[in-house]
């Protein structure tokens, strides 16, 4: 199995997904974004580039996860079986890493020293800079002020890795200005610097290039579940932000027309409260750094700041074959407040031993709906995109088990 | 269709032996009123063409100093109507009004419409730095309707080819993009400057398409030495950065009439 199948017809030759996605960038980037995306076309036809990627994937990722039945947590799903893929499991601890060696290994192959990435939470940071770590490659990651504060542990475990963590203290001082930071540092750097952005969003070629990397999850899970049950699942769920490990997970299902595929978006304090991240939801079509694609935005077509208590789907717009998926209604998108996530959260560590990714808590949330609704004869995946270690703090804050703020800090 | 004020100016400048100089001012900053004052000051202080920029949330490709002034224009509540006042009122000095946009406030606003309202507005054209001609087919038939000039971006990483696409898909000038980088005050003109506008001219020499240069020009030499080989020259970041230290208005309009100026006689004074 290649590790690094296309997921579908789409984009075309532009990078669209229907009306979605294509290429709003400066003119002085189009020459790089072709070099990528010629680069990355190239390296996924070459037998060496997909050896190099499978054995890194599997003796330094751990791939492939495995898959886990959830029996305990069944009971709170409607009885539905519960299948998690475990991309928890994976070095640096969330499906991320797929990603970023994919990218890693090309900015080799283009011939580029310098790697640049945005972070919220600081996974694809501590991700991005794990791999240039190994691949001896010069790492900055931009990430916003108040991110650099809330995630102090991560900013460490950067520094540790020997990547340069700069703060961006401009707009609203998270992911997506550090986003609008690293095109910044990328238009001035281009010709060492290899931008590896973190997620299935930004111009042509990236959320098809990014998709294609993490594609593997999918596949895997197909392959699993159906050994395990003998069938395809009723229904697979994922959390989505900006959406990686969701269009990870759905791309190799998208042919099976009757696996039914949900997104699950942060719904914050609730969607009408308006304090939330869910782009498809509550969001318009529009155009966002380099895409054009489902929006948080004003009337006037200012971006509105997002809120999630997961700091990594805490993005104000999401991967454009989202948008089109979501259009096309192949694929179903629902909020998920913090108070149901935190809740599943909850519950799964208590009843499996599992402590998940907040932002994986929202897919969680996401099957027990769908559990509830399709009932015990139904099998559920859901992609426990990444593991809670980081979230501890938050955890303990939310649910009061800390004295005070002191202790938390 | 009959030529634009922006055509004019440009024409203006070339017939005289001078590159025409092109100052930028997001709308709003520091707020709507005070910004069409500070448009007149550079405007009496030499400026022939005004780029009105339309402040957005996540400017990709500015530097520090336009984002600060859009930071500003936005915090005080600018919307693309007050954008379009300010054009009205930049058009009536007698300059050529433009705008220079992020694509979204557009596409938000309605791409038709837009450029209705644009011209209706008195302005000559609009800059869209971030949007491409491969996805501008719907952009390219508004401002056709509306006989607004359209500026698209060319840089020094833009192949011959693509140099040919972007400057056919423009009408007014093009713009070429002197460095690899966000736009700010620098030391010195990038040495890719003259480079990219000896590539441009060799594909817009039949149409004779007018190549004007921005992107870290920020005094009178720099625009003397930029003149020596474009039709224009674009100055942005210095003209916010006098607004952004002065501690008033008056102060301010001082300031950016003598700044104009200083560029006005850089432009006549060809290196």
């Amino acid at each position: 199995m290649s590790t690094t199948e296309p997921s579908a017809a789409f984009p075309d030759a532009g990078g669209h997904y229907g009306v979605y996605g294509g290429r709003f960038s400066p003119e002085a980037l189009v020459a790089a974004l072709d070099e990528v995306a010629a680069a990355w076309e190239k390296a996924k036809q070459d037998p060496q580039f997909q050896a190099e990627l499978k054995e890194l994937l599997a003796s330094y990722t751990g791939r492939p996860s495995p898959l886990t039945e959830a029996r305990n947590f069944s009971r709170h799903c409607g009885g539905a079986r519960i299948l998690l893929k475990r991309e928890d499991l994976n070095h640096t601890g969330s499906h991320k890493i797929n990603n970023v060696l994919g990218q890693a290994l090309l900015t080799k192959r283009m011939g580029k020293t310098r790697v640049i990435a945005e972070t919220g939470a600081g996974q694809h940071g501590v991700a991005t800079a794990t791999a240039c770590a190994l691949l001896g490659l010069d790492c900055v990651i931009y990430m916003g002020e108040e991110d650099t504060r809330r995630q102090a542990l991560n900013v460490a475990r950067m520094h540790m890795l020997g990547a340069e963590v700069v703060p961006v203290t401009v707009g609203s001082r998270t992911l997506k200005d550090a986003v609008n930071e690293a095109f910044r540092d990328w238009v001035a750097n281009v010709d060492h610097t290899h931008y590896l952005l973190g997620t299935v969003a930004g111009p042509h070629p990236f959320p098809a290039m990014v998709r294609d990397l993490h594609y593997v999850i999918g596949a895997e899970a197909r392959e699993q579940v159906l050994d395990l049950t003998g069938r395809l699942p009723d229904a697979v769920a994922a959390c989505v932000g900006g959406g990686s490990n969701a269009i990870g997970i759905f791309a190799a299902f998208i042919p099976d027309e009757q696996v039914r595929l949900y997104g699950f978006e942060a719904g914050g304090d609730g969607v009408d409260s308006g304090r939330h991240a869910a782009s498809i939801t509550g969001g318009s079509p529009g155009v966002f750094q380099g895409a054009r694609t489902y929006v948080l935005q004003d009337e006037y077509g200012q971006t509105v700041p997002s809120h999630s208590i997961s700091a990594g789907l805490d993005y104000p717009a999401v991967g454009p074959e989202h948008a089109w998926l979501a259009d096309s209604g192949r694929a179903t998108y629902a909020p998920v407040t913090d108070a149901e996530a935190m809740e599943a959260f909850r519950l799964l560590c208590r009843t499996e031993g599992i402590i998940p990714a907040i932002e994986s808590a929202h897919a969680l949330a996401g099957a027990r709906r769908i559990g509830a609704e399709l009932g015990p004869e139904a099998t559920i995946l859901v992609n426990l995109s990444g593991r809670g270690d980081k979230d501890v703090n938050t955890a303990a804050a939310y649910f009061g088990l800390v004295a005070d703020k002191e202790e938390q800090a | 269709m009959s030529a634009t004020t922006l055509q004019r100016r440009l024409g203006e400048a070339r017939e005289a032996g001078r590159a025409a100089l092109i100052g930028y001012l997001p709308a709003g900053f520091p707020d709507v009123e005070s910004s069409i004052k500070v448009i007149e000051a550079m405007v009496e202080g030499g400026c022939d063409v005004i780029e009105v920029g339309l402040p957005y949330s996540d400017p990709t490709m500015d530097g520090p100093t336009i984002q600060k002034a859009a930071d500003r224009a936005l915090a005080a509540g600018t919307t693309p109507k007050d954008v379009l006042r300010v054009v009205e009122a930049t058009a009536r000095t007698g300059a050529a009004a433009l705008v220079m946009s992020y694509w979204n406030p557009i596409d938000r606003y309605g791409v038709t419409r837009f450029a209705a309202d644009m011209a209706a507005a008195g302005g000559s054209g609009v800059i869209t730095p971030d949007l491409l001609p491969e996805e501008a087919g719907p952009w390219i038939e508004a401002t056709d309707a509306a006989g607004l000039d359209r500026v698209f971006l060319v840089a020094p990483s833009s192949t011959d080819e693509r140099l040919a696409l972007t400057t056919d898909a423009c009408r007014g000038f093009v713009y070429a993009a002197s460095l690899m980088g966000v736009t700010g005050t620098r030391a010195q003109v990038a040495g890719t400057a003259k480079e990219l506008v000896t590539r441009t001219r060799a594909v817009t020499q039949r149409s004779g398409l007018p190549i004007c240069v921005g992107l870290g020009i920020s005094n009178g030499a720099q625009a003397a030495e930029v003149a020596g080989y474009a039709d224009g020259v674009i100055v942005g970041a210095g003209f916010c950065q006098r607004v952004l230290d002065a501690p008033d208005l008056e102060t301010a309009l001082t300031a950016v009439r003598s700044f104009a100026q200083e560029l006005a006689e850089g432009v006549r004074g060809r290196a």
